[in-house]
């Protein structure tokens, strides 16, 4: 990985942060020194259990908190430096859990204006930009609709149509998928992959189904405040044994590829798709 | 307790421009101890179903007999009696607790159920030993103070201090993290092989209902599509693909595998039968 | 079912009213209700149920919708006929019992009955034809022009948008708060008075704590898209005046002038009333 400057999206650079309590004195840490970059164009996956800090690193790098300790620069601009907020905030975009708690307009359309509003763009470009982000999240038909009406996965994609429409570089995703049945949480990631593929996105996604991200360029794992792994989603899903005293899953074939290989079959340990098993097993 | 179901239509919003119909002319029996899966994607009609189960809701026609008794011709106060029998945990159940400690909050059911003092603290203590907490430890607590999972399990501690003989459950595991979905699907099983009550699970995953259920319930459009055991249901792949749910990652390689190995089993959806299967055949 | 009860009641038939710039419907309607008071004999009456029957038709609102919009507040309209037909002093023309009724307090009942009716009818008629986000946008300009008012325009349109957006929510809400509690035992439908307000609140807490919760992640999320207030903010939809804005707000002005002259027409209508 290089260190180009140019080519980094996120810095963050030893961050602690920590929560205050509300009757103990003592305050509850999220984050115990937290390194990590993102560079443009990347899909990062970041997995961890719940109260492993995810959620507190996601709002961290959107400017929602800051670090009691540490920097984070998003874009080249120090998230603490409270001329950036906004910059920050329109850069980084953050699509939210519950899609029910993110929308605020009762028209599909006025909710998807309502970032570029904020932002004070002109309202012909404004339009343009809701009818494209629209467009991008394949919801155009709904532009008239009433958020109520529409199922999770459908919502979820109001939300990100809302980001777009800022124009953001980066979009962060803490745990989108959680609230949604398959079918929601399919459309939902093929949003996602698009965005990334075909748009450039740099994408930052939060989750707790690991087969949302094995093709992600890279995945991290976090665990008491702290990042535990790093590397390729194969390099970090065959540490099997690893990832489970954690609390976490693996995805099927990578576990079953550990499970005959520990029964003395012959077979690689970085096995992740259904396609690989095959080939794995039919040789 | 076995539960049948005859023939239940229901129809929301009947007349209206609105009219929905959920539920047509259902028909099935839960036999008294079984462990019942139902899946279906949204608004197949599932949770409209489960909620006929212990009387929320009136059919528009048909009807649900619960030991041979039908629950819609019984008086208000009958009803009321029965929803102590049918337990239903609703989903997300944490956003039910209201009350100051934790104690209190799985109280409520049996105190509704008009039980005394000591009945009471004795089925409280037992359901939330029954969902893996300390009860000496969380039982003056606040039920907000917890963590999401634990307040989860208080929630389902809840229904089971009314001891059901029926545990319906709508997705208890939406929304956790790995750990917690594993925790809580085992304690479910726990309680179904030791009390012997007759569960209904509502699920999403099937990795989840293949692992634990004797027979699952596919529905779509608010009709049955199959009611059978795991391994005929997890053959029918491309019914369950034209209906958009979609069976366990194994069950899709062991069809595969099928064209090298034809004498493999197909009827395969748990990681640890997969194992078995692929060694058996590998090995000879 | 819960769910069903629509706010706002918007009854979007696509007519020359509905396409109206919010701004001159909700003009027209306070001069409305303003006219109303300043009448004082049945022609005023006569030509304001003219001019509501001629919106009606235009509006193309099924009669029977807006009738219906009445009768909740049959209740009301009965008590101040009452009231009125007994209470005020003056020639009695009838006596029932203890109780007499004088002719001006006939005359004050019937005022006052078609004005409460007109009241509801002009109103309703304003909600019917305007959507919610149309209103809330109309009333933000509006309220530009009182004063201390004006300087909280935005954040009030604000809280009225978003008060819209989850009313379904916490309806569903309220709904499976009811039922999750029903499977626990609680019973809602008999018992006291004072018992059951006391089962409210296994109802009232959890809704109340997801609200909080609800209104706290739209907050991070609004902050998250760059909300700061009214400040420099833009709109996508900007309000404009039309040709038909112009000629209603033409209309507007005849119809002022119209029912003052009213007031001043002194010929019976052959009967004392």
């Amino acid at each position: 990985m290089t260190m180009d400057v140019k080519n980094k999206m996120i810095d963050v650079r030893d961050v602690y942060f920590s929560y205050p309590h509300h009757n103990e004195n003592e305050a509850v840490h999220a984050l115990n020194g937290v390194s990590l970059h993102i560079e443009k164009g990347e899909f990062v996956g970041i997995i961890g259990h719940n109260g492993s800090g995810k959620s507190t690193l996601s709002k961290l790098l959107n400017a929602i908190i800051f670090p009691s300790q540490g920097d984070v620069i998003v874009s080249g601009l120090n998230t603490k430096d409270h001329q950036n907020l906004w910059t920050i905030r329109q850069t980084a975009g953050m699509v939210f859990q519950n899609p029910d708690n993110q929308l605020v307009a009762t028209i599909v359309e006025e909710d998807v204006a309502f970032g570029p509003e904020n932002l004070g763009v002109p309202p012909l470009e404004i339009r343009e930009r809701v009818d494209r982000a629209l467009a991008v999240v394949e919801m155009q038909a709904y532009a008239h609709q009433k958020p109520h009406q529409l199922s999770g996965g459908q919502k979820q994609r109001i939300a990100i149509a809302g980001i777009l429409a800022m124009e953001p570089e980066c979009i962060i995703f803490d745990e989108p998928t959680a609230m949604l049945d398959p079918s929601g949480r399919r459309e939902v990631m093929e949003t996602i992959k698009r965005l990334n593929r075909d748009k450039a996105m740099t994408v930052i996604h939060i989750t707790h189904f690991m087969e949302e991200i094995v093709d992600a360029d890279r995945v991290i794992v976090l665990d008491k405040g702290k990042v535990v792994m790093e590397g390729q989603p194969r390099t970090i899903f065959k540490q099997v044994k690893r990832l489970k005293e954690i609390g976490l899953d693996v995805p099927q074939m990578t576990e079953l590829a550990y499970e005959l290989r520990g029964e003395g079959l012959k077979i690689p340990d970085d096995v992740l798709s259904i396609e690989e098993m095959v080939n794995a097993l039919c040789q | 307790m076995s539960v049948e179901i005859k023939n239940l239509s229901h129809t929301y919003s009947e007349g209206s421009p609105f009219e929905f119909r959920a539920l047509k002319d259902i028909s099935i029996t839960i036999e008294n101890g079984s462990f019942i899966g139902i899946i279906g994607h949204t608004g197949s009609g599932k949770s409209t179903l489960i909620q006929h189960l212990n009387g929320l809701l009136t059919p528009t026609s048909g009807t649900v007999l619960v030991d041979g008794k039908d629950i819609f011709e019984t008086k208000k106060s009958e009803l009321i009696q029965l929803r102590h029998h049918v337990g239903l945990v609703f989903q997300y159940p944490e956003h039910q607790l209201f009350e100051e400690t934790v104690q209190k909050d799985v109280g409520f059911g049996p105190k509704n159920q008009g039980l005394s003092e000591d009945e009471i603290d004795q089925r409280v203590r037992q359901s939330i030993k029954m969902v893996g907490l300390d009860f000496d430890a969380i039982k003056d607590k606040s039920p907000f103070e917890l963590s999401g999972g634990q307040m989860r399990r208080v929630a389902i501690a809840g229904v089971l201090a009314m001891e059901p003989s029926v545990l319906i459950l709508d997705e208890p595991t939406a929304g956790l993290d790995p750990r917690g979905r594993e925790e809580i699907l085992a304690q479910i099983k726990s309680l179904h092989t030791q009390k012997q009550i007759t569960v209904v699970l509502v699920s999403h995953s099937m990795e989840d209902i293949g692992k634990m259920v004797d027979k699952i319930l596919v529905i779509n459009e608010g009709e049955v599509v199959f009611f059978d055991t795991p391994n005929r249901v997890f053959t029918e792949i491309s019914t369950l693909e034209s209906i958009g749910l979609a069976v366990p990652q194994v069950t899709y390689l062991m069809r595969r595998l099928k064209e090298k190995y034809p004498e493999i089993r197909e009827d395969i959806f748990t990681v640890e039968a997969a194992k078995k299967e692929i060694l058996k055949v590998i090995r000879g | 079912m819960l769910k069903d009860v629509t706010i706002g009641q918007y009854y979007p038939t696509g007519s020359v009213i509905h396409k109206l710039d919010p701004r001159t419907k909700i003009l027209f309607t306070t001069a409305f209700v303003v006219m109303l008071f300043f009448l004082n004999n049945l022609w005023g009456y006569l030509a304001t149920f003219l001019i509501l029957a001629t919106i009606t038709l235009l509006s193309k609102i099924p009669v029977g919708y807006i009738i219906r919009g009445i009768k909740g507040l049959v209740l009301i309209i009965m008590l101040t006929v009452v009231l009125n037909l007994f209470m005020t002093p003056g020639t009695t023309i009838a006596t029932l019992g203890p109780l007499s009724v004088t002719l001006e307090g006939l005359k004050v009942a019937t005022y006052m009955a078609l004005r409460l009716i007109f009241l509801v009818v002009g109103t309703s008629i304003m909600t019917l034809t305007t959507s919610p986000i149309d209103l809330t946008d109309g009333m933000e300009w509006c309220m530009r022009f009182i004063p201390f008012v004006r300087r909280y325009a935005h954040e009030l349109a604000m809280m009225m948008s978003i008060a819209l957006r989850f009313i379904p929510t916490l309806m569903e809400e309220t709904e499976r708060i009811m039922k999750a509690q029903k499977a626990r035992g609680a019973n809602f439908e008999t018992g006291s008075i004072i018992s059951r307000a006391k089962n409210l609140i296994p109802i009232l807490i959890p809704l109340f704590i997801s609200a909080f919760r609800r209104a706290d992640e739209l907050a991070t999320a609004m902050e998250a898209r760059c909300y700061r207030g009214g400040e420099n903010r833009t709109r996508m939809k900007q309000l404009a005046f039309e040709f038909r804005d112009h000629a209603s707000l033409v209309l507007m002005v005849m119809m002022i002038v119209g029912l003052y002259l009213t007031t001043m027409i002194n010929i019976p209508l052959g009967f004392p009333i």
